[in-house]
């Protein structure tokens, strides 16, 4: 089958498609030619497929979120089981992930047969994240348009996986959010009246409905304190919103399923934990500052309840801890950090344009990663520079 | 001054086939080569012509940028042929043995009573200076530098490495008469870095050396970390490096009065039905040391030192000339696993968590892998972080002197400390990188225009 796609054979355009397959089935029996004779058995696909298994936890809980948020909204949730609620919620997200793969993923064939070289798996994790953290209401031409929009501006140009600049798939959200804002934020995005799978009319909802997400009622809460409602107005507790039965984007609220998934990357070492530590250290050190200080009720809110809302918890732990983006040097990864948690609690609480301040914090901090690391890199350079004149110094002593 | 130390960074790697304490002869070899691929950075010229008539320590080539340097034959005979590659590359001088091998005949003295210049001049007449190395650059030690001081390694902490205290074993006086000589070379001390686990007394009670003791796992037995960890080299300082194994030679040489690089090789590897020590001299064929001890079914790499490091030889090649181990692997090609990356893959040995490796090893302490020469991954730009700084315990950034390695950098490779390393350092960042960079090669191939630019 090898030479039809080869250079020269009938189909050989489809080169990097063949290998991509042939890659992903087999593991490359290609040996080492130079340095080391023997390699570790990791290689990126089995770091990229842990990061999926990490996410699975979210996405599950997600459509299972979103069916019932839709059932919720429009009556009847009582008389659903299990898994008529999940088996809608999936159906009803399946078709962003389809589109997101399909995208990303031609865009990145076709790249990777432009330059003639191995397709890369960087996209197996970025496809993924970027139906969780879209709303359930967006349109999903919108949503192809910003996959290849960011798969294209954001990594393709700067050479591909391991040279981006910026985070793939938040850069995503953030292109819809500027482009398309009213389908990105607002009270009607966040849980679908229509029919599953994209089809069917817009369903009656139910007197009392409104979906507006806990970040939405934080921002515009009048009175004496923030009172958390769910869809239909009823009171929304601690609980459901750590267990993540409130409106969000579809894999941002089960702050349990994101701590599970968190734990897996912990443990199995592909996350830094330095990272994931500092963002919640950080967030948690402001919040607790609003706290003190606190001029409105917003600022009031405590951490516990603030660390549960939005996008908070799923960014620190599948954006910030990106690699590729994120700082490098152990120290670096710290500040880098406690930077994120502190800025997305600023941008949220004290500014009124933007509800979420995660998105934007990651984006800002991922300008100043290397930045960061630039610092830390120069300290090691003083070392070794004084270690040098010291001993300079000594020798000249001794003449 | 601080003398014993603890390496927390690194990683042993646990493979089958370690050479039993055992020593077996080497058959006889009619024909023997002398390769001056053996050693980096030398361009060789040549010394003799075929049909010369040579005896052990005859020089046999030099360096061309340093013709002080000379490279002598390891045994008595003819030379038959001179073997040339692409562009009239020397690639071997092969010299047919006689029955009884003779010596060059040099002068038999105590180096404690020959003054520096002497030693060196003597050294540099045996053929045994090109086992002395330097930092920087990680080449043969150029004689017309002074060095600061002189670092040795008593213990070699690769995968499957030759027991030093098994072969320095009653040669205790040979080795520190070896010392002795370094002690000549300059004006700073002579460190001898050992592990905590040597009792050998040839090595824990050597004279007029400063001993330091090394505790924990590789990469604590290379002289790279060892000198970072004792007294980093600066920048315009020169250290030379040695190996106890070549030290032994050389005080062989000032007490017999002759060149005779006779050695004990492990022969280790998962394909190699019975690891053990040969004596032989450098320049066997491969064929000869390793008839009848390997296992035929698959192809198979040679490779002349340890599985990270060493040079792979063909099979129908000879052992280079700064071997001390030689290490049978199979080839990889040809095995396909499907879906592997998936699977739990309890046979293969992984640094990362994400395999089963620890939990294995926890219910099975003494388990070794038989790993063959894949990459297991494709090559990719450089994604995880964090990765090379788990195995290299020097205080240098490893992936950012990478980078500034390939990207051809030099102030930056500079600034981070190119001056201290040599590629060896890296092995165990090479071994555990997801992205299958091939960080050795980029360390040398910096080292090598970083020398070149100063005019080194």
């Amino acid at each position: 089958m090898r030479p039809t796609f080869s250079e020269g054979g009938k189909l050989s355009k489809l080169h990097s498609v063949f290998e991509g397959f042939e890659a992903f089935l087999f593991v490359p029996d290609t040996t080492s030619h130079s340095g080391v004779h023997i390699h570790d058995s990791i290689d990126s696909k089995r770091t990229m497929s842990w990061v999926i298994l990490a996410m699975v936890p979210a996405l599950l809980f997600g459509m299972y979120n979103t069916g019932y948020q839709h059932f919720l909204a429009i009556g009847g949730l009582v008389d659903k089981g299990f898994w008529e609620i999940f088996g809608w919620g999936a159906l009803a997200v399946l078709p962003y992930i389809v589109v997101s793969y399909g995208v990303g993923l031609g865009i990145e064939f076709i790249s990777a047969q432009i330059k003639k070289e191995e397709i890369q798996e960087g996209f197996l994790v970025t496809g993924l994240l970027i139906p969780l953290i879209l709303p359930i209401g967006v349109p999903l031409w919108m949503v192809a348009v910003a996959t290849a929009f960011s798969v294209v501006f954001v990594k393709e140009i700067f050479g591909g996986t391991g040279y981006n600049i910026f985070n793939v798939a938040l850069m995503t959200r953030a292109f819809l959010f500027f482009a398309y804002p009213a389908k990105m934020s607002g009270t009607s995005v966040w849980v679908t009246t229509r029919g599953s799978f994209g089809f069917g009319a817009v369903l009656p909802v139910v007197d009392g409905f409104s979906g507006a997400t806990p970040l939405g009622q934080a921002a515009s809460a009048v009175g004496d304190s923030v009172h958390f409602t769910n869809i239909v107005g009823q009171p929304l507790t601690w609980w459901d919103m750590f267990l993540g039965f409130e409106p969000g984007s579809i894999g941002e609220t089960s702050t349990l399923a994101i701590l599970i998934g968190a734990i897996f990357l912990i443990v199995t070492g592909i996350a830094s934990w330095k990272i994931i530590t500092a963002v919640f250290a950080g967030g948690i050190g402001s919040i607790l500052l609003f706290n003190a200080l606190a001029v409105n009720i917003y600022m009031a809110v405590p951490f516990w309840e603030q660390i549960c809302m939005g996008g908070f918890a799923f960014g620190a732990v599948f954006m910030a801890t990106d690699p590729v983006t994120a700082s490098r040097t152990e120290t670096g990864k710290w500040i880098y950090g406690i930077l994120i948690g502190v800025l997305a609690m600023i941008i949220r609480v004290l500014n009124p344009a933007y509800p979420e301040g995660m998105m934007l914090a990651i984006l800002l901090m991922n300008i100043f990663a290397k930045l960061i690391d630039y610092y830390v890199v120069q300290g090691n350079i003083d070392k070794r520079l004084k270690r040098s004149a010291a001993a300079a110094k000594k020798g000249g002593n001794h003449e | 001054m601080k003398n014993n130390f603890k390496i927390t960074k690194g990683l042993d790697i646990p493979i089958t086939g370690i050479a039993s304490l055992e020593v077996v002869s080497a058959g006889e070899s009619e024909i023997w080569s002398v390769n001056p691929n053996d050693y980096h950075g030398v361009i060789p010229r040549l010394l003799v012509r075929v049909g010369d008539l040579v005896k052990a320590g005859t020089p046999v080539y030099s360096d061309k940028n340093r013709p002080e340097v000379l490279f002598v034959s390891p045994i008595s005979g003819v030379v038959t042929n001179i073997v040339r590659g692409e562009k009239r590359k020397l690639l071997n001088i092969l010299i047919k043995a006689d029955a009884q091998t003779e010596y060059v005949p040099f002068p038999i003295r105590n180096p404690l009573e020959m003054s520096g210049d002497e030693v060196m001049k003597t050294l540099l007449e045996s053929g045994l200076w090109p086992t002395l190395r330097q930092r920087p650059y990680d080449t043969i030690a150029d004689p017309h530098k002074t060095a600061r001081d002189i670092f040795v390694t008593g213990f070699d902490s690769s995968p499957l490495a030759p027991n030093y205290d098994f072969i320095l074993k009653g040669q205790g006086a040979d080795f520190q008469k070896g010392l002795d000589a370094l002690t000549r070379l300059n004006e700073g001390k002579v460190f001898l870095g050992l592990s905590v686990n040597s009792h050998a007394p040839e090595l824990n009670q050597a004279l007029r050396v400063e001993i330091c003791r090394f505790d924990g796992p590789h990469p604590a037995g290379l002289v790279g970390i060892q000198i970072n960890q004792i007294k980093p080299v600066n920048k315009g300082e020169v250290v030379y490096t040695a190996n106890a194994l070549d030290v032994l030679a050389i005080g062989r040489f000032f007490n017999q009065g002759k060149t005779d690089r006779t050695r004990l090789v492990a022969i280790t590897g998962p394909m190699v039905r019975k690891p053990c020590y040969v004596r032989c001299k450098p320049g066997i064929p491969m064929k000869t040391l390793l008839e009848g001890n390997v296992y035929k079914e698959a192809s198979l790499r040679y490779v002349s030192g340890n599985a990270l490091t060493g040079k792979q030889t063909e099979t129908d090649g000879y052992l280079s000339a700064n071997a001390h181990q030689v290490t049978v692997l199979k080839e990889g090609e040809g095995i396909h696993e499907m879906l592997g990356w998936a699977l739990p893959r309890l046979n293969l040995f992984s640094f990362s968590r994400t395999y089963f490796t620890k939990l294995v090893r926890r219910f099975q302490p003494e388990k070794a892998y038989e790993p063959d020469t894949r990459l297991l991954g494709g090559e990719r730009a450089l994604i995880m972080s964090g990765e090379y700084e788990k195995v290299f315990p020097m205080d240098i950034l490893p992936e950012h002197l990478t980078r500034a390695c390939i990207s051809g950098n030099i102030e930056r490779q500079e600034e981070l400390g190119i001056y201290e390393v040599a590629p060896e350092d890296f092995a165990l960042c090479e071994y555990v990188c997801t992205s299958k960079v091939q960080v050795q090669q980029a360390v040398r191939d910096a080292l090598e225009k970083l020398k070149a630019e100063n005019g080194d």
